[in-house]
């Protein structure tokens, strides 16, 4: 690993600087050419990688973008004589606007999924091509683009066209490369495999897609600034054709969308298979090969080449990132009492009501949970109890009522924002990321609840060794059993360092050594001062473990109080075993 | 601007939402009830077009004949394509990559076999029109839109009211416990494709009589017609018909008062205006 590594960091540069030394060389224009298009479908791949493929929000429309970029420059440079230089920043700024526009009134619409993003992108295409060409910005005629004056930086202007295509690739490479290594990236992966709990998890959702929506059709303008100067002559049927989206999904599928060299490796490929197969005019016939290719590539490699590829080179010596645990200070214990029951209200649910449609799941539900406590809320089936896990961590809206966390009103917020809070929950099904590593799914925890001292990898690293996953750090989840599956979804909820976490069947279909083992962590966790609620239907943890307990029934909230009076209230009976067993 | 000229482009609005519907309807229900996103819908509607004109200007055969041929031949095509889909298992998005690619396939194909020119089939019928006052309503659309709302009505009862369609609706919302109800979800899904392929056929055969063909005609379609699976609601026969006629019509009027060349707009501005407003159905 090492050793590729060095090598790596010798050869890119080397690469690099040959790549640019070559207008230089006297090479045929012809050859300049032809590396400018692979240059300029490298760029184009990459940069709709950037949203698509971290986040799973497959653009149709990437034409829209890169049309936009054309038309800005072909606009301002051919018509009113603009330098060309200057127009490339503001055909990525005209592109870019154009994405946070649609992505302002897609994004924001939760229902919406990912196939209505792909359809409405690509009606946008069409809506921009008929206003292009019924305005006077093309007029049906096309803009020609061929006297326009280009900067010298090589000897040529093929040489020229290929160093800014040279420079336009290296930064959208550049760029894909530090979002993936980001928190963005990070965040834009987590929306990918479950954007519902990302949002729980602290990740700022609609920001992060707005960005790399942004930036993805920064870059796809740029290239259409400069496809514009290479082709002299644009036209709206040209422009904005489906080509540009089928290529482009296409190579980054091919190379792998989740890795940020997939999509230009995809390119490449693409490209020269292309020139290959096309020898002479049979423009149609390349078209049909590429479509045929498609059709393959996802039926058979979903995951894409890239991937493959890396594993191949870094097979040896990638370290697990879980090892190197050894000593660690796993929670501070304070005596169990002394955590018990401050008498501060830590949270307080003030006549909290939800209804879906016709069907009223909490109707004015009043709590307060003090600090320190461990509230276990039990129930019937159907009483509620979710919902109601569901409305503190932000999950649901409101109908009515309001909420609390440490007297500041949470209700209504985005869940992100209540996470950052301190809030923390785990789901009934674990719902993890499962794209990313054990290891990852805890980082990502730690990193965006915002709560960190150390760390999030310490942090990740911390957690996992308290719930004895450390040895599967490495693995994704979907490779652990329902048992460790779990667990994972408790340490991810323990990583955001919450001060108060909402445990939604933890134990069920648990064994019982395994609920002993729970049970005991749970404890744990109440020693370092978290404040716990948690559903359950097992009663022999919840007498163990519950210092109040909260009956909900059809939506109400039945009785509250210790555990076995409460458990012995003739009401209660009657609740989960029918009236007859109360009398 | 007149009331007969408002009135004439109200009616060839409706008439042009029957075709739309007629599209929609076979997409809105392999993506609701199979969740398979058929972007080659509409190069097979066109495919059965070409073939009808094909059939009908080489071999002479009346059209009708060419839909009979054209029916079963779209159905074992539907059927050949989901037994693809189930035996490399492709999901949502993925169905729409490989039909994406099948497009471009059979918008080759075409082009190779009919040229890429535009092509017109004229028959003694093709110019037809029933008069209504000083309105005229062409004859071949009605008939298209009669099929329309005959396959929109004839669908909704199927899935409604008959135990076949409750079961497909109930292997759509959860394959493996349908199964566990005796349902063959299988042999199910496989039907419905084949009748979902069958529709484009008829929806082919009409896009023949009526418009002019130019394999390029095939992406001009795909915009509108998932504006109108989208308005209508998925797996909603009625509702694709009746998002058909929505945009048919605001679109001719847009023709008629504005613009020709403005009309792609609307259906586009009325599926973002939606999205904005969020209906329930959608």
């Amino acid at each position: 690993m090492a050793l590729i590594e060095k090598s790596a960091r010798v050869a890119l540069p080397a690469a690099m600087l040959l790549l640019v030394l070559l207008p230089f060389t006297g090479i045929a224009d012809f050859y300049l050419s032809y590396l400018y298009v692979v240059c300029f479908w490298a760029a184009l791949a990459t940069s709709w990688g950037i949203l698509s493929g971290y986040t799973g929000y497959w653009s149709f429309g990437h034409a829209a973008f890169f049309g936009a970029g054309v038309y800005t420059t072909a606009t301002l440079c051919g018509k009113f004589g603009v330098p060309f230089l200057l127009t490339v920043p503001l055909a990525a700024a005209v592109a870019a606007l154009l994405a946070v526009v649609i992505g302002l009134v897609v994004f924001r619409n939760k229902g919406l999924r990912g196939e209505f993003f792909a359809l409405l992108t690509l009606s946008v295409t069409f809506v921009l091509a008929a206003i292009i060409s019924n305005t006077s910005i093309d007029g049906g005629a096309g803009i020609y683009l061929s006297k326009v004056a280009l900067p010298q930086i090589a000897p040529s202007v093929s040489g020229s066209i290929y160093l800014m295509g040279l420079l336009l690739a290296a930064t959208a490479l550049l760029v894909s490369r530090q979002i993936l290594r980001s928190r963005l990236g990070e965040g834009l992966l987590a929306i990918h495999d479950d954007e519902d709990v990302a949002e729980v998890k602290g990740v700022p959702a609609l920001r992060y897609k707005l960005i790399a929506f942004a930036v993805s059709s920064a870059i796809a303008g740029a290239a259409g600034s400069i496809q514009a100067v290479y082709v002299g002559y644009v036209t709206v049927g040209e422009t904005f054709s489906v080509t540009v989206p089928l290529y482009v999904v296409l190579m980054s599928i091919l190379g792998g969308a989740r890795h940020w060299a997939g999509p230009a490796i995809g390119a490449t490929l693409i490209t020269v298979a292309q020139s290959l197969v096309v020898g002479g005019g049979h423009a149609e016939l390349g078209r049909a090969v590429v479509a045929l290719l498609l059709i393959v590539v996802i039926l058979t490699i979903p995951q894409g080449i890239a991937p493959r590829l890396l594993r191949l080179f870094s097979r040896r010596g990638a370290e697990p990132q879980g090892t190197g645990v050894q000593q660690l200070r796993l929670v501070d214990t304070k005596s169990d009492e002394a955590a018990i029951v401050g008498g501060k209200v830590i949270l307080e649910c003030r006549a909290v009501a939800k209804s879906f449609g016709g069907i009223r799941a909490l109707r004015g539900v009043d709590l307060r949970v003090n600090e320190g406590e461990i509230l276990a809320l039990v129930g019937p089936n159907g009483s509620g109890k979710s919902t109601l896990i569901n409305m503190i961590s932000g999950h649901f809206r409101l109908t009515a009522g309001r909420i609390e966390l440490d007297g500041a009103v949470i209700s209504g917020l985005p869940p992100h924002e209540i996470a950052r809070c301190g809030v923390a929950r785990t789901y009934q099904i674990p719902r993890l990321f499962d794209n990313m590593t054990v290891f990852e799914n805890v980082r990502l925890c730690a990193g965006f609840s915002g709560a960190g001292k150390e760390t999030p990898d310490d942090a990740a690293r911390r957690w996992l060794a308290f719930i004895g996953l450390s040895e599967k750090a490495d693995l994704l989840p979907p490779a652990l059993n329902l048992h460790q599956r779990k667990f994972l979804e408790f340490a991810r909820a323990l990583a955001a360092q919450p001060r108060l976490l909402l445990l939604d069947e933890v134990l069920c279909g648990l064994t019982p050594p395994e609920v002993d083992q729970a049970v005991a962590m749970i404890r744990k966790i109440r020693a370092g001062g978290t404040t716990i609620i948690f559903v359950e239907h097992l009663m022999r943890a919840v007498v163990a473990l519950a210092d109040r307990i909260a009956v909900l029934d059809q939506g109400t909230l039945l009785a509250l109080g210790p555990p076995r009076e409460t458990m012995q209230d003739p009401r209660v009976i009657s609740a989960y075993l029918g009236t007859p067993h109360a009398a | 601007m007149s009331f007969t000229l408002l009135a004439q482009s109200t009616i060839g609005g409706v008439l042009l939402g029957g075709i739309y519907g007629l599209l929609a309807l076979g997409l809105s229900l392999s993506w609701g009830l199979l969740r398979l996103v058929n972007l080659s819908h509409f190069a097979l509607a066109f495919l059965a077009a070409y073939v009808g004109y094909g059939l009908g200007t080489r071999f002479g055969w009346p059209i009708w004949m060419s839909g009979l041929a054209i029916l079963p031949a779209f159905f074992l095509i539907g059927i050949a394509l989901h037994a693809v889909f189930v035996r490399f298992k492709v999901g949502e998005f993925a169905s729409m990559l490989v039909t994406f690619g099948l497009t471009v396939l059979i918008e080759s194909f075409i082009q190779w076999v009919w040229s890429a020119d535009y092509l017109k089939y004229e028959t003694g019928y093709t110019q037809d029109t029933l008069r209504l006052g000083s309105l005229y309503i062409p004859l071949l659309e009605l008939v298209a839109f009669g099929f329309a709302v005959a396959l929109a009505l004839g669908a909704w009862l199927g899935l409604n009211r008959t135990m076949l369609g409750k079961a497909l609706r109930a292997a759509a919302q959860d394959g493996p416990v349908a199964a566990a109800f005796g349902i063959n979800a299988a042999g199910l899904s496989y039907l419905l494709a084949g009748l979902c392929a069958a529709s484009a056929g008829v929806a082919g055969v009409f896009i023949a009589l009526t418009s002019t063909l130019a394999p390029s005609q095939i992406e001009a379609w795909i915009g509108v017609i998932f504006a109108v699976v989208i308005i209508g609601g998925l797996a909603n026969p009625l509702g694709a018909l009746a998002a058909g006629v929505l945009v048919g019509v605001s679109e001719a009027v847009t023709m008629a008062l504005v613009n020709p060349a403005w009309a792609p707009l609307v259906a586009f501005s009325i599926l973002i205006a939606l999205l904005l407003w969020k209906p329930r159905w959608l």
